[in-house]
């Protein structure tokens, strides 16, 4: 990178700037086909496979379900849900029978026709008993498949759930060919835009334009992706920095002013669900007296925390876990302060004048955690409460500390509907339900909202939700962590980036081009 | 005592160092908080999942049991399977073929890439070491001698990832010569291959090369009081003549002593260079397999590690032999 700034490239800079600002936006250009587009992801590991049931971190959504497979339904950037197997959809009215007319004259890889079975076949191995699957307890409310015709599947549900067509979007749940699963998973065959052409576990992997896709035109404008394994922030940053990689995802908060300085790279950050939590545990003393959790809720200063963990990179959460990037999401509920007056107040009421807490927290649950700690400490010292953070290895601390301490740090992606979200982690009997809060009025309309159509109705069920969850729910959220990635100036995107996940609901591949 | 019943004698004792080592390896990484099922799990960890992978990986039976059945295999030559794949297997069906295969096949490309990376190092380091040692003997106490002594020193001394963010500082991003990405895979040309491993060469180049060109400056220096050298000089020979044709040849044994150390060093020391580099070398994939607790593969790393010590300390203890007439032939 050369620092000075010849004459020549300055208005050339400028004469593209301006070329920009006239255009509005470079998404308004037809987008162009070719490229080997370059990832350098974090998030991969030697353990790495194609079965798409135990996908959990970045780099393999990328390649799974953002290259190689495909799903019922997508997230699109905008938030809105469309099809990608499926066409349509539609439902009885209770919500409980879902009927989805797939796609025609779509292929796999290996030339094996897609069709109804292959959907049932790979919704299979989330549904079946003793299934696998990290995506079980999403698809667990599936009774009866039905092959209706070639290209028409039938759900039945146990109860009736509107958010169905969004379960499905998961990156678990890929379509597979019927009949040779194990083959597919083994060597990665789907029917997505690209196909394996190499794969080396937690190392590199290459995918190529797969010719006969039945939307070559418009999905996946890329020649070829190749993802590179880049664990190290600083050498993932350096690979940007340089241009040894067009696109990377995680960047480190502390390098955004300099990379925001290369005239190469643009930062790529959106506001989505991804929040950080402390939850409690509400069966457990002291925590299941409401005045507690409310004295603590008070006693956090969650712009400070902004500020300083985040580097401002985040937005201030309100203690329900619904974000910016959800349908419903009530961004004009009061916000709960920090307020040491308030804290007392309820301290008072508890009957707790001298309250002394263990918080557990580890690099683990999410970057920053410890320092968090730290200043939720300080600032519950002036509201007359103690806490001792005790630092946890990051090591195994999902299994040891979360959901077996009484409080704890957490993280949460968040989810794209507001069911799928509460019923992960707030619905009692779920496995997740990391703060276990028991709250009847919550529990019922939760049941209530899922099976609800209409959507004026919905949006009071989970703006109330949200305002009971705030108020008395077991979970501190103190911010929403925003997505931070960074990519070359040479590519081009839609005139929205998706906030559901990194790299554009990590569909970067499929949907980006180079201009 | 024959140079071939010190070798055996060696080997024993180097099989004996190896069945230590294993022990202590694995019990190490028992004693690391989480396992496996618990590290690929993570958060969506459940109890009834981590059971289930335990069971089907055999992570519930006793440890000594565990230790046991490795040690048959390792004995044999058999590794096993990684717990990836042996996951894998169970999850897909037994006879799913993946990438993995068997440790070993999982291993000896990342091996080979290491002992590139290397020997690259060597070809680069080792030449320049040596001649900066002698250079620096030869006009010992000179100002070439103390910017040799305090530059080499100053770059042993700084960790190795500073010197490789220097070095990427500079020779990446200040003046883009040479790619910050060592990214190496298959089918790459080997000019390409260099290329790429240029930059990790290089950081490992400062690392070692204090530590050999200091101890032949010494061994050298040491020689020069000798009452040969001292005969030699008388003679008139010219001082570089003095100590490549003289003191050089004796002063061979320490000097490959430390050579061969170094090289150990850079096949088991490379760890954090690969991190850095994103060198896909043996270090890289034993970090990895530490942090998923994938044990097979964390113990034949570590067999790799320890038999290259012990080789090329091997190997050192023969060269010095065979470099030494007076302990070549036996009294």
């Amino acid at each position: 990178m050369n620092n000075r700034f010849s004459r020549r490239t300055l208005l050339q800079t400028s004469a593209a700037a301006g070329l920009l600002s006239t255009m509005g936006m470079p998404a308004l250009a037809a987008p162009k086909h070719g490229g080997r587009l370059r990832l350098g992801l974090a998030g991969a590991n030697t353990s790495d496979t194609w079965d798409s049931r135990t996908h959990s971190d970045n780099y393999m959504i990328n390649m799974g379900a953002g290259c190689v497979f495909e799903t019922l339904t997508e997230v699109a950037s905008d938030g809105s849900l469309k099809g990608e197997l499926a066409e349509s959809w539609e439902a009885t009215p209770d919500a409980k029978v879902w009927t989805f007319n797939l796609r025609k004259g779509v292929k796999f890889h290996n030339g094996k026709s897609f069709g109804a079975d292959d959907v049932i076949e790979s919704m299979k191995m989330h549904v079946e008993e003793g299934a696998k699957s990290a995506a079980k307890p999403i698809v667990s409310s599936v009774e009866e498949m039905k092959k209706l015709s070639d290209n028409q599947v039938q759900f039945t549900l146990k109860s009736g759930s509107a958010d169905f067509p969004y379960l499905v979007s998961d990156y678990h749940i890929c379509i597979f060919p019927a009949g040779m699963i194990a083959e597919a998973i083994s060597k990665g065959i789907g029917t997505g835009p690209y196909q394996v052409v190499s794969f080396e576990p937690g190392v590199r992997t290459l995918v190529k334009k797969y010719e006969d896709h039945y939307r070559a035109d418009t999905v996946g404008y890329f020649a070829e992706v190749e993802a590179i394994a880049i664990a190290d922030a600083s050498a993932r940053m350096n690979a940007m920095m340089t241009g040894q990689v067009d696109a990377v995802n995680r960047v480190d908060f502390k390098t955004v002013p300099l990379m925001k300085a290369n005239p190469n790279v643009e930062i790529i950050e959106v506001t989505g669900n991804m929040h950080n939590v402390f939850p409690m545990l509400c069966k457990m003393e002291p925590f299941n007296n409401v005045h507690v959790r409310q004295a603590l809720k008070h006693a956090v200063n969650r712009q400070e925390m902004v500020d300083k963990i985040l580097l401002g990179h985040g937005a201030i959460g309100n203690d329900h876990p619904i974000g910016p990037a959800n349908q419903y999401y009530a961004g004009n509920l009061p916000q709960i302060q920090y307020d040491p007056d308030k804290a007392k107040f309820h301290m008072n009421k508890a009957g707790m004048g001298n309250l002394k807490l263990d918080l557990h927290v580890s690099e683990g649950a999410f970057a920053g955690a410890t320092d968090a700690g730290q200043l939720y400490s300080n600032s519950a010292a002036k509201c007359g409460i103690t806490i001792n953070v005790i630092q946890e290895p990051a090591d195994g601390y999902w299994s040891n500390v979360w959901m077996k301490k009484p409080w704890c740090a957490s993280y949460w992606s968040g989810r794209a509907t507001e069911d799928w979200m509460f019923q992960t982690a707030y619905e009692s009997g779920q496995p997740w339900n990391e703060a276990g809060w028991e709250n009847e009025r919550f529990q019922s309309l939760l049941k209530q909202g899922r099976s609800e159509l209409d959507s004026a109705k919905r949006r009071d069920i989970y703006t109330e939700m949200q305002s009971l969850c705030s108020q008395e729910g077991g979970t501190i959220i103190p911010m929403y962590q925003n997505y931070l990635d960074a990519a070359s100036t040479k590519l081009a995107h839609g005139p929205k980036v998706g906030n559901l996940w990194m790299l554009d609901n990590s569909r970067i591949s499929k949907r980006w081009w180079f201009a | 005592m024959g140079i071939l019943s010190i070798i055996i004698k060696r080997l024993g004792l180097g099989v004996l160092t190896l069945f230590l080592v294993s022990i202590i390896i694995f019990l190490a990484v028992n004693m690391l908080p989480g396992d496996f099922a618990q590290a690929l799990l993570g958060q969506a960890a459940t109890p009834e999942a981590v059971a289930a992978i335990r069971a089907d990986l055999g992570l519930d039976r006793p440890i000594a049991n565990r230790y046991f059945d490795w040690l048959v295999g390792a004995a044999r030559g058999d590794f096993g399977t990684s717990f990836a794949q042996a996951n894998f297997s169970a999850y897909v069906g037994e006879n799913s073929s993946s990438n993995y295969g068997s440790v070993a096949t999982q291993l000896a490309p990342r091996f080979a890439n290491t002992v590139f990376l290397a020997s690259v190092t060597a070809v680069i380091a080792i030449p320049i070491s040596l001649a900066i040692g002698i250079l620096a003997a030869l006009y010992r106490y000179s100002i070439f001698d103390r910017v040799a002594n305090v530059s080499t020193l100053t770059s042993i001394s700084s960790p190795e990832f500073f010197v490789a963010y220097i070095l990427i500082l500079v020779l990446a991003v200040l003046n883009p010569l040479l790619p910050s990405l060592s990214n190496i895979f298959d089918g790459m040309s080997f000019a390409e291959r260099l290329e790429k491993t240029l930059l990790p060469a290089l950081t490992l180049t400062l690392v070692v090369t204090a530590h050999m060109m200091r101890m032949t400056r010494a061994a050298i220096i040491n020689l020069l009081a000798s009452p040969y050298i001292e005969m030699a000089r008388l003679k008139g020979l010219s001082p570089f003549r003095v100590i490549v044709v003289h003191a050089l040849p004796n002063a061979l044994a320490p000097i490959i002593n430390v050579v061969a150390l170094n090289l150990a060093y850079l096949i088991t020391g490379v760890v954090v260079v690969e991190v850095v580099f994103v060198y896909p070398g043996i270090g890289q994939l034993f970090v990895d397999s530490v942090k998923i607790r994938d044990i097979p593969v964390v113990q034949a790393c570590c067999m790799v590690f320890a038999s290259a010590y012990i080789l090329l300390n091997l190997l050192a203890d023969i060269m010095a032999i065979l470099s030494n007439p007076r302990l070549r032939i036996p009294k």
